[in-house]
């Protein structure tokens, strides 16, 4: 079958240097894929192309069956929600919504049931008066995001969209966004370097590395056996080594089958304390309620433990035996 | 050293604002030759002033000319302030310094130069070389008061209008524009009142029948000494005055100065 969007062989950069090199990617209607990767992986940069605002060096982009490529901007039905909101600072709550409609000349009684409708849908209603530097954070983010809803883009892009809220606005409105993304049933791209947010809103993660994919997968596939060493520490996986000569890195005899994995990793709460063949010194304990959480200056590098806060504490400073086991061990088969 | 500050306060004003008002009365004399302090109180050389021809034509041209210069200095002001400040060239620096040099160079060389090397050889009209020059002076102040505003403006409003479905143009139009309204509105009044009240430059620039007001003033009171160049200098500050007053309390200017 025919995909929504497709990425061929994209690659982009500014002058002499590529930030994204021979990118391939595909993406289905109503799908939730989110670019997850640390800051200068070239996601923003893939975001930025797929709007248009950037030309690719070399490769095809192609919507709903129509080569995009060279298509400006403006005439891509490609919408894009700012980091930094972007609203227009003369301009109320309404005009600003209404922008997009304006331009492309709806007729008045259909503008204003179309702007009001966006506005209700992300709790605008009665701010609509307003201008943007009276709105806090979290309505500001709103108005990025009716404005570009309301134009029923084909494809919506998000860049860091809760990136400049706070921790509690951050929860709202992401499930906010898997409410709006399921009502409006759109496709939509989401910029993050926050794991977590990837996997709570995605479809499906697409982790970028040095401007390549690193790993795409469901956020379960992902979360649970990432490709590489990298991807691992990506999601949240504390400890992480690689193999060199049969050892774990390089040092510690492993004791079960690595079969052809060039790295492995433990979380926190698979390292067993108190027990095991290594050994290592209690750098420093934090209570986190439910758990104690250690990090040990070992021979293979730090490691963070978890351990429940029954069990006996260990100061720091204090010299302990710990177990790498099996049972918790994710293989990796990249670096 | 309340009082003493006081003192140096009222010394300061009396030094800015006595000549106005020393003016100002002189117009108002009854006399015949200009002197303070007035000999009688009267509104006829006021009154004068509407009737010297040369007095009328002179307005008219400073009026036109100061209107003129300036919306040219923005036409070609605002797209350099634009394009030094979003896209910032190599040498961007360097281009800014020469473009605001104009403040800098005193103007009675940029007169001359302009002379010398453009209304001379190229024998163009008077009134066409007043032009040129007056927006050559201008550009500078339309650059530096357009820039500071755009400063404050975000470059990604403009990408955020293209995304919705402007074109480039038309971002610049409908969120560029409106967002420096008032910087260009400062940038024209300064504009504005620089050219009027303009004489070197114009002292070079000017020829038969062609001059502005201040040069003509200064004709005029070559052959005639009586208060009526005091009135008509009376009631020009008094207009712009005005003209700054308003566009304080509408603007506030002096953000921008």
């Amino acid at each position: 079958m025919s995909d929504f969007l497709k990425l061929d062989r994209l690659t982009l950069g500014y002058g002499d240097t590529v930030a994204v090199e021979g990118l391939d990617f595909a993406m289905q209607p109503g799908e939730l894929v989110a670019l997850l990767g640390p800051s200068g992986c070239g996601k923003t940069t893939t975001m930025r192309a797929i709007a248009g605002l950037m030309t690719p060096m070399g490769g095809t982009i192609t919507l709903d069956g129509r080569d995009i490529t060279r298509v400006p901007p403006n005439k891509r039905g490609v919408g894009l929600v700012f980091q930094s909101y972007a609203l227009f600072p003369h301009l109320t709550v309404f005009e600003n919504v209404a922008f997009g409609l304006r331009l492309a000349r709806v007729a008045r009684a259909e503008l204003t049931q179309r702007v009001d409708t966006a506005l209700a849908a992300t709790g605008l209603l009665h701010l609509a008066q307003r201008l943007p530097r009276e709105l806090s954070g979290g309505q500001q983010q709103r108005v990025a995001l009716a404005r570009s809803i309301v134009v029923e883009p084909k494809l919506l892009l998000l860049d860091e969209p809760l990136s400049n809220l706070d921790a509690r606005l951050r929860l709202e409105m992401r499930s906010e966004l898997s409410r709006l993304q399921r009502e409006l049933g759109i496709a939509m791209i989401y910029v993050t370097h926050d794991q977590s947010e990837a996997l709570a809103l995605a479809d499906r993660i697409i982790v970028m590395r040095d401007g390549r994919i690193e790993q795409s997968g469901t956020p379960d596939a992902i979360y649970e056996r990432p490709a590489s060493v990298f991807v691992a520490g990506f999601m949240g996986f504390e400890n992480t080594f690689v193999i060199h000569n049969g050892l774990l890195a390089g040092i510690a005899p492993i004791g079960f089958e690595v079969r052809d994995a060039v790295g492995l990793a433990w979380r926190p709460h698979s390292v067993v304390l108190g027990q095991g063949p290594h050994r290592g010194t209690v750098a420093g304990a934090s209570y986190l309620g439910q758990v104690v959480e250690y990090l040990l200056t070992t021979p293979l590098g730090d490691i963070k433990a978890e351990a429940p806060a029954s069990a006996p504490r260990h100061a720091a400073g204090d010299t302990i035996a710990f177990d790498l086991p099996e049972a918790g061990v994710v293989r990796l088969p990249r670096a | 050293m309340r009082i003493s500050g006081n003192i140096l306060l009222a010394a300061v004003l009396l030094f800015l604002i006595g000549p106005f008002v020393i003016i100002c009365i002189a117009g108002l004399s009854a006399g015949e030759t200009l002197s303070f302090p007035p000999q009688g109180l009267s509104l006829r050389w006021v009154a004068r002033v509407f009737q010297v021809e040369s007095f009328r034509n002179a307005f008219a041209l400073s009026m036109t000319l100061a209107i003129g210069a300036t919306l040219a200095a923005l036409v070609l002001g605002i797209p350099a302030a634009y394009a030094l400040e979003r896209y910032r060239p190599p040498g961007a620096e360097v281009i800014r310094n020469i473009v605001t040099a104009p403040i800098v160079v005193p103007g009675i060389i940029v007169g001359l130069a302009l002379l010398r090397h453009l209304v001379i050889p190229t024998g163009i009209g008077v009134t066409v070389a007043l032009f040129i020059g007056h927006t050559a002076l201008l550009v500078p102040y339309a650059v530096r008061v357009v820039s500071a505003s755009l400063v404050n403006l975000r470059p990604d409003i403009e990408e955020a209008a293209v995304m919705l479905g402007a074109s480039r143009l038309g971002a610049f139009m409908k969120v560029v524009l409106p967002n420096i309204r008032s910087g260009i509105m400062a940038a024209f009044i300064i504009g504005f009142i620089t050219s009027f009240n303009q004489v070197p430059v114009s002292l070079f620039l000017s020829g038969p029948g062609v001059t502005t007001l201040p040069i003509d003033m200064m004709f005029y009171m070559e052959f005639n000494y009586d208060p009526s160049v005091a009135a008509l200098s009376g009631l020009l500050a008094l207009m712009s005055l005005a003209v700054v007053m308003v566009a304080e309390k509408v603007l506030g200017l002096s953000r921008y100065v």
